[in-house]
């Protein structure tokens, strides 16, 4: 076996292995919170965000770096408004419920 | 920073994501998850941003965006999450289009030898048309979700078939792979015209794929473009080399796709089954002779009676009550009953909503603790010693007929409140299910049926309580 290693199957590695991990922790998320899951998931798609920045990032501006700043703007609505939103489910998802107490 | 740096820094990331979804197996856990999410995000963003050149234009994008998401996460009622989500899974099908047209466009700002390298070509295909068939079928999914069916056609909630459907998308999916070959063979100077092409058949597609997909079968379609979405951002990062767009892409779509398991399972369908659509419409035939049948009707004052002398009250809500904004009456009725030593408790269908886990959400914002909400199979054994199962709003999700062979919806797991002593149905009139088909429930003896708006109904049944 000689030469590199082709990033490619690096990439390939990388992928199987993320996905095993991720279906192993799925299947641990409680069913209450799938929405919540799905929210948060959105959010961490937006990672895709990295892709838009670097679209939008050399030095000159032309046709690709709008392409990219518009992409960038986009996945932020879902990163802001992704992890945002799930935190506002999850503060719902309370034991105790002492603002109903005083309310009843 | 070197290339070594910023692949550390995407590491620490992607771990952090992986916490982030971890959190999640409990409620009190995920909280905390989520900020590992939020922190893995900043790192991840920082990092880039340490890589770019300019700044000044996508700096001003992002805080348009960030304002956008901020108000949106702030104001959208619970009952609108799935619309939101399918709205959010489009934007990035549609940044993963944009972005791929940017590295076809300057494949250098990528770090890309031009011309692009035949396999990065094909990952690069993969990403486009995936995050293209994301992008126009979350917006069909959104647009079907908010109601706008009354005002174009393309958005109605019941199934839109076409003799020839299936052939169709085979044939444009064949052609749409036939222009991905010609990308992956052209010159650089002749690359645009096919990857136009494809791109275009691929958006086409993601609109012929959902139309056929009735308004019921939503939760499976969301949780699909979730998983989608996360293809589509693993496969942009496959093409950039980017392993933590891989790794938070796979998260994603390995998530949306045990989402769409369970959801299909739920309902005892195959997956391909949900796909080809058609179900949920007007096909549905209402059992013969339905309408002689007679059931027995009660009032609210007959049923808050009942309930204060119960033992054990399991409530088995359904979207019927959500659309009702019966929620927090519920709630205020469980109260009081508890308060009576009542021991009541809530039953969860994985599709009582519109979307995975869509009801415990709904609940938890009328402040139902947690710990009172069951899942289907930890609260079915207990039916048997149940005083009172009070159905709000659900119809299918209780049909016995499930377990009869030969049902449409044989094998569909239902709530069993037909084995609780006494049943209590609220819906507004005898209208089947969405599956069009008639309920033994509610003819059986021991049923009493609550006809009405659930809010109302409910509100009666708290005033009743002394």
């Amino acid at each position: 076996m000689t030469g590199s290693i082709d990033p490619t199957v690096i990439n390939l590695t990388v992928f199987v292995l993320a996905v095993f991990v991720g279906y192993h922790v799925v299947w641990n998320v409680t069913p209450a919170l799938h929405t919540p899951l799905m929210s948060v998931t959105n959010a961490i798609s937006s990672v895709i965000m990295v892709g838009a920045i670097l679209a939008a990032g050399p030095g000159n501006i032309d046709f690709g770096s709008v392409l990219g700043a518009i992409a960038v703007g986009l996945v932020a609505i879902n990163t802001f408004g992704g992890f945002l939103v799930t935190r506002r489910m999850l503060e719902m998802f309370r034991k105790k419920e002492p603002r109903a107490e005083k309310k009843g | 920073m070197s290339a070594n740096q910023v692949a550390l820094w995407y590491l620490v990331a992607s771990v952090l994501f992986i916490l982030a979804l971890k959190g999640l197996s409990h409620p009190e856990s995920a909280r905390r998850g989520n900020w590992f999410g939020i922190v893995g995000m900043a790192i991840a963003v920082a990092t880039t941003l340490a890589i770019v050149k300019r700044f000044d234009m996508l700096l001003l994008a992002m805080l348009i965006g960030a304002v956008i998401g901020t108000i949106v996460a702030r104001r959208v009622q619970m009952t609108q999450m799935p619309e939101l989500v399918a709205a959010m899974h489009s934007l990035v099908g549609m940044a993963a289009v944009l972005i791929a047209i940017a590295v076809v466009h300057n494949p250098p700002a990528f770090n890309l030898p031009d011309p692009i390298p035949t396999g990065n070509k094909l990952e690069l295909f993969i990403g486009t048309f995936v995050g293209a068939i994301t992008f126009s079928g979350s917006v069909i999914a959104f647009g079907k979700l908010a109601g706008l069916g009354k005002h174009f056609r393309l958005f109605s909630s019941a199934p839109v078939v076409f003799r020839g459907q299936h052939l169709l998308n085979l044939v444009l999916a064949i052609v749409m792979i036939g222009f991905g070959i010609a990308f992956f063979l052209a010159p650089p100077a002749a690359q645009w015209p096919p990857f136009i092409a494809m791109t275009a058949i691929a958006f086409v597609l993601g609109v012929l794929i959902i139309i056929p997909i009735g308004g019921a079968d939503m939760p499976v379609v969301i949780s699909m473009l979730n998983s989608y979405s996360g293809w589509a951002a693993a496969g942009i990062g496959f093409s950039l080399g980017n392993s933590m767009l891989i790794i938070a892409g796979s998260l994603v779509g390995s998530s949306g796709a045990i989402l769409s398991y369970i959801m299909c399972r739920a309902m005892n369908r195959s997956f391909f089954n949900v796909l080809l659509g058609g179900f949920g419409g007007a096909e549905g035939v209402v059992a013969a002779g339905a309408e002689q049948r007679t059931v027995r009707s009660g009032s609210a004052d007959d049923a808050a009676f009942l309930l204060q002398n119960a033992e054990n009250v399991v409530i088995i809500p359904g979207y019927g009550l959500a659309v009702a904004r019966a929620q927090h009456a519920v709630k205020e009725m469980a109260q009081k009953l508890q308060a009576k030593g009542v021991n009541v408790r809530y039953a969860i269908h994985p599709v009582a909503g519109r979307m995975p886990g869509h009801m415990n959400v709904l609940l938890a914002e009328a402040e139902v603790p947690y710990d009172q909400v069951f899942e289907m199979e930890d609260i079915n054994s207990d039916f048997g010693t149940t005083d009172i199962a009070f159905v709000l709003g659900a119809n299918d999700v209780v049909n016995p007929l499930a377990e009869q062979p030969g049902s449409p919806i044989h094998g569909m797991p239902i709530l069993e409140a037909h084995k609780a002593r006494t049943v209590f149905v609220n819906k507004r009139s005898m209208a089947a299910g969405y599956a069009g088909l008639d309920n033994p429930l509610f003819y059986m003896d021991k049923t009493m049926m609550i006809f009405g708006d659930a809010k109302k109904v409910v509100e009666d049944i708290v005033k009743a309580i002394e």
